[in-house]
């Protein structure tokens, strides 16, 4: 007689209508495939943990994206966000279907080239780029998107020695209402600053003034203050052109879109609450349509979306290493994925499913990761099934920021997988080995015996 | 180790204690658990009946079941008396 899975025996008291900090939502639903490959199978041939990526859904999302703006406004360019996941799978599949790319560094504007796009198709933002980078910038016709005064010197600088004229925009930032504002990043609209910044530009004349740029914050709630940040930079556009008779190319709202991931402490879950692209889109068009700016002469419209546009993608596997009692008498599940794996788990309450399916039991529990460390905890309350040691669940929505901001922290990455849109399973970053590790690694001399 | 005498366990999976009033909900396994606790079974035998009819080996199966124990004497279902 075949014998029936086993379930760890649980009993769980029954408190009338008294709703718990555990919330209501439970992910009782195993995710058993992705992309029609069993996960069983994935585990099995790559290792656990393991980082899966669905091609099919970046492209459908890109897709979605793309099309909630195109059909509102006539010139669209999006920008793929480096910083976000700069796999070069991930990137490439973002440039194929149009994308250009939005980098923050020396190493990232590399890898952009490395990955064969053309120099004029860099968007270089951030605080720190160095004269290398810059020389790099202009020589290929970048477009540099200006951070603040020591910057801008620097470019024209560098300018008066290599004869071109290198093509920049400025980072403006504002009062959108929402808090706290990122008036870190450019120059500021409300107290003259991004002015300040356009009249210097302009009357030096060595720099070719063809954007503005702004990046509101990360994990916008409300499409409102992308209206408010479009309206003011479609106001400083038409200034120039009123000014200088100059008209700016292109307007770049940046990233910033949520995804439908849950952030900690949030009362509703994401996907119930969250702007959809079309609302996003909506409130940007229609400021830039809506202002002076002239209908026949409009600016390309830039998007960098990151996590909008990736974290649905990903996927990160594992396995249950152990269960326990806390001193409390609340459960306890160890897992093989820690926040060295799962960055973003400090941000978000990431949802975990069992990767075969189970009783409808379930339990309050913490899921810790094997770090070793207090911090290490992916989810601290969460009613989660009665998984045993060996059984394998899936945390879905990682695709943005864990696969760059991850750390090699007392063990070494696992692999990363792309599930392609021929069905095939290909390895995009291969399981690190020591080896990876101690070739940059250097023992002086007198340290050789010990 | 035996359930109180008076703990109620219905067919659908529930079970009542009359002292208290507290309700409860159990899995399968949970269920006959408590079904051979009723019928005041050894450790030894409700390992053999559980691994003869689940995938478990008997080493695993008795970390769970202790564990089970330890949630039935928390929620005060357990006659500890006998113990001694
Ligand atoms: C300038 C810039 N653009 C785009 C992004 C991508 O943001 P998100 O992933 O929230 O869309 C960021 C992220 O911080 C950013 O700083």
């Amino acid at each position: 007689m075949e014998k029936k899975p086993f379930e760890r025996p649980y009993i769980k008291k029954l408190q009338a209508g008294m709703p718990s900090k555990f919330g209501m939502k439970s992910q009782a639903e195993p995710i058993t495939h992705i992309d029609n490959i069993p996960v069983s199978e994935l585990l099995n041939d790559y290792g656990s943990p393991v980082y899966v990526i669905s091609e099919k859904t970046i492209r459908e999302k890109y897709k979605k994206a793309r099309h909630a703006f195109t059909t509102r406004y006539p010139k669209v360019q999006y920008a793929w966000s480096y910083k976000t996941n700069y796999l070069d799978a991930v990137c490439r599949i973002f440039h194929q279907e149009g994308s250009w790319a939005e980098v923050v560094s020396g190493f990232e504007y590399d890898k952009a080239i490395l990955n064969g796009v053309k120099g004029s198709q860099i968007i270089f933002n951030g605080p720190d780029k160095t004269d290398e980078d810059l020389k790099k910038a202009i020589e290929n016709d970048s477009l540099i998107h200006i951070d603040h005064f020591d910057e801008m010197y620097s470019i024209i600088a560098l300018s008066e020695k290599s004869g071109k004229r290198p093509k920049v925009a400025i980072r403006v930032n504002m009062d959108t209402g929402v808090y706290p504002m990122w008036d870190r990043f450019g120059f500021n609209y409300e107290n003259g600053d991004a002015w300040d910044a356009i009249n210097r530009i302009m009357i030096n004349e060595k720099l070719d003034l063809v954007g503005l740029h702004t990046h509101i914050g990360t994990y916008m709630l409300t499409s409102n203050a992308y209206k408010i940040a479009a309206g003011k930079l479609a106001d400083l556009a038409y200034g120039i052109e009123r000014k200088y008779g100059v008209s700016i190319k292109y307007i770049d709202m940046g990233g910033g879109f949520a995804s439908q991931n849950t952030l900690k402490g949030a009362y509703y879950p994401g996907s119930d609450t969250l702007p959809s692209f079309d609302e996003y889109a909506e409130a940007i068009s229609s400021a830039i349509l809506n202002s002076e700016l002239n209908p026949r002469n409009l600016p390309i419209l830039i998007l960098e979306s990151g996590r909008a546009l990736i974290d649905d993608a990903g996927y990160l596997l594992g396995t249950v290493i152990a269960n326990k009692r806390l001193s409390n008498g609340n459960r306890a599940t160890i897992v093989d994925v820690g926040v060295n794996l799962l960055f973003t788990s400090f941000w978000y309450e990431h949802e975990v499913y069992p990767a075969a399916p189970v009783s409808e039991h379930l339990e309050e529990t913490t899921i810790y990761g094997p770090l070793c460390m207090n911090i290490d905890v992916l989810r601290e309350a969460i009613a989660f099934p009665l998984l045993k040691k060996g059984d394998h669940f899936v945390i879905k929505r990682i695709g943005a920021y864990n696969m760059t901001q991850w750390m090699q922290f007392i063990t070494l990455r696992p692999n990363v997988v792309l599930i392609g849109l021929d069905g095939q399973v290909h390895i995009i970053r291969k399981q690190e080995s020591m080896d990876n590790i101690t070739e940059q690694e250097a023992v002086p001399v007198h340290l050789k015996e010990i | 180790m035996r359930l109180k005498k008076n703990i109620a366990v219905s067919d659908t999976g529930f079970v009542f204690n009359p002292t208290t009033g507290d309700s409860f909900s159990i899995n399968q396994v949970g269920q006959e658990i408590i079904r051979l606790l009723k019928e005041e079974k050894s450790v030894e035998e409700v390992k053999s009946n559980i691994t003869s009819v689940y995938e478990i080996d008997a080493s695993s199966f008795e970390k769970y079941y202790f564990d089970f124990l330890s949630m039935l004497r928390q929620f005060e279902l357990l006659d500890e008396e006998d113990e001694h």
